[in-house]
């Protein structure tokens, strides 16, 4: 290894491991998706944008990022709520509903996809007052909206939850000391310090509900234009074999996942250095201040 | 009833009460919050537990129980076992070498490599299988050639296998990461300093520390492979008895309205997904505990 590649060290098995993942990584996932690319650059532009304007895909879009920002932005508020009571309050079974959280993780999206087919259909358990007032609960796009909930909760909680438990009391302390209300003191205070790990978790959620099949696929109804989501768009123009149809959609949804991938990441970023920047103002000597050019600079 | 909600650690060592109490939201606040969650998580996350079970059994435990004596279903279970089975241990090897790769050592691109090995998490279930049919099937790049040999990967096992390999392909490589970057390199570098091999500081130093994360990663692993629905969905054919998985069977048994028995092999992946949640409670208590047993440690040789 040339020395400006990587830093010297002690450790064995650099090459090996390396070599290992590399190979591994390009068999199971680099080459299969330039093979997508690949076949995608055999449409014409023309072609390409033919297929991923149609109006029935159109339509999918919609539906398919419609609904999963509606269901991100439900995650974004309850699941601060929920990362707010699971910190800050003691209550009886508290442990359990705190890994209750998780199973969206756990739980295979076709049980999931079932179980909350059954519980919104008309003669389900929700499904039955809904439809007294008159509300579709399945095979209509709040079924949709509902199923991607399920399958987006646990991001904003477990983004969030370590913020929360890691904020100081002595800001909260202060703004209470100099008057703030409670609520003054959590929508100027505490609501600033953890938004940027919930536009991170509000971000991962949009983006595994965009992609998202087996959740949606029972629930939805499936009828074209209107309560067909974009990934079974792909998988009906498959069984058509119209091949080049389902890659150009594929390579929209690609695109879309990438960006979303990258967005995360810089979140990520900002949100890591927000709590480092809080944890240095902590720790400063009580004679060092910031100087207010400094701070502009930083920021 | 503000004494017996205890406030969280922080106050707990304040030694005034107004402090604390300027702190938190006023009892009847937090009970309002506490049930809105509780009534939400219910909602979204209990009840839909809850049906998998009564559906199962409604229609008595011993309907539950010849669900399971059907061909398709033990064929179902048998290749979704063989997928997670192959799927599993490689993604496991594969996690432990990129991740000594990556926490131990400084090299350029490093970022972009661990943006690489975090793409499955992010592409579409149904593109994930899309991408092995082009490459695969007949009208892909490699079908030709596979048709002349006569090997079948799109529409049968080995193409199942792949495609839950894609998807799992994360879990214990992002598991391991941090955890590994966490330990540090000190007690290894030291372990080679007093002449272990390579191979024997890594399982005699590096896998004791991070035993449970790794439990933890495969744990999760093998539940995504078990579950996984719609990459597979994409490349198996869904022959019956042959190319289904269990999601795939529950799949059709729903659509043909035997909920019962569709109910009842979900019940099984519901059972799994539950062991997972354990066992995710139970590697943070172990790590918790371990960290604990390390700082007192730590405090009883610098004091």
């Amino acid at each position: 290894m040339a020395i400006n590649f990587k830093q010297r060290s002690i450790l064995p098995g650099f090459g090996l491991t390396l070599g290992f993942t590399l190979l591994y990584l390009s068999l199971i996932v680099l080459i299969p998706l330039s093979a997508t690319f690949l076949k995608a650059s055999t449409l014409t532009w023309a072609q390409f944008w033919h297929t991923v304007s149609a109006p029935r895909a159109v339509a999918s879009y919609r539906l398919s990022f419609g609904a999963s920002f509606i269901a991100a932005l439900t995650n974004l508020f309850f699941g601060l709520l929920v990362a707010w009571v699971l910190v800050r309050y003691s209550f009886p079974g508290k442990r359990l509903l705190d890994s209750l959280v998780d199973l969206p993780f756990a739980l295979p999206t076709a049980v999931a996809g079932i179980a909350l087919t059954t519980i919104y259909s008309p003669h389900g358990w929700i499904g039955r007052y809904l439809a007294a007032i008159g509300i579709k609960g399945a095979y209509s796009p709040l079924g949709v909206v509902i199923a991607l909930t399920f399958v987006g909760l646990p991001f904003v909680v477990r983004t969030v939850q370590p913020v929360l438990a890691d904020l100081e009391k002595d800001t909260e302390e202060a703004a209470a000391s100099l008057g703030a209300s409670r609520w003054q003191t959590f929508s100027r205070v505490i609501l600033p310090a953890v938004l940027p790990a919930a536009v991170t978790g509000f971000t991962m959620a949009f983006a595994r509900a965009v992609g998202e099949y087996g959740s949606v696929v029972f629930i939805s109804g499936n009828m074209p234009m209107r309560t067909e989501i974009t990934p079974l768009l792909i998988i009906t123009k498959l069984e058509q074999y119209d091949y080049a149809g389902a890659t150009a959609i594929a390579v929209v949804m690609l695109v879309v996942s990438f960006t979303l991938l990258l967005a995360i990441n810089l979140l990520q970023k900002w949100s890591s250095e927000r709590q480092k920047k809080g944890s240095a103002a902590d720790s400063l000597a009580p004679d060092e201040t910031l100087t207010p050019g400094l701070a502009l600079q930083e920021g | 009833m503000a004494a017996t909600i205890t406030l969280n650690r922080q106050s707990a060592f304040s030694s005034a009460a107004g402090v604390a109490e300027a702190t938190t939201e006023p009892a009847l606040v937090r009970g309002i919050l506490i049930a809105i969650a509780a009534l939400f998580l219910g909602l979204f996350l209990f009840l839909p537990l809850a049906v998998v079970f009564a559906a199962a059994f409604a229609k008595g435990v011993s309907a539950y129980f010849v669900s399971f004596r059907e061909p398709d279903a033990l064929a179902a279970i048998r290749l979704t076992l063989l997928a997670a089975g192959i799927a599993v241990p490689l993604n496991l090897v594969f996690g432990v070498c990129a991740a000594w790769s990556i926490a131990k050592f400084e090299f350029a691109g490093k970022s972009l490599l661990i943006t690489l090995i975090d793409l499955p998490f992010s592409v579409s279930p149904v593109v994930s299988g899309l991408i092995y049919v082009l490459l695969f099937g007949l009208q892909g790049l490699l079908g030709p050639w596979l048709a002349a040999h006569d090997i079948k990967i799109i529409f049968a096992v080995p193409g199942i296998v792949l495609a839950t390999i894609f998807v799992t392909f994360p879990f214990v490589a992002r598991e391991l990461i941090p955890l590994i970057q966490a330990q540090g390199s000190e007690e290894e570098e030291a372990a080679l300093t007093l002449g272990a091999s390579g191979w024997q500081t890594f399982l005699r130093v590096t896998l004791p520390n991070v035993k449970w994360g790794l439990l933890y990663g495969v744990i999760l692993c093998n539940a995504r492979a078990m579950g996984e629905f719609g990459a597979v969905s994409v490349v198996s054919g869904h022959i019956r008895g042959l190319t289904n998985t269990m999601p795939l069977h529950i799949e059709i048994l729903y659509n043909e309205y035997q909920f019962v028995s569709a109910f009842a092999v979900a019940s099984l992946l519901a059972l799994l997904a539950l062991v997972t949640l354990v066992a995710k409670s139970a590697v943070e208590w172990k790590a918790k505990q371990q960290h604990a047993a390390l700082a007192r440690n730590w405090e009883e040789v610098t004091v």
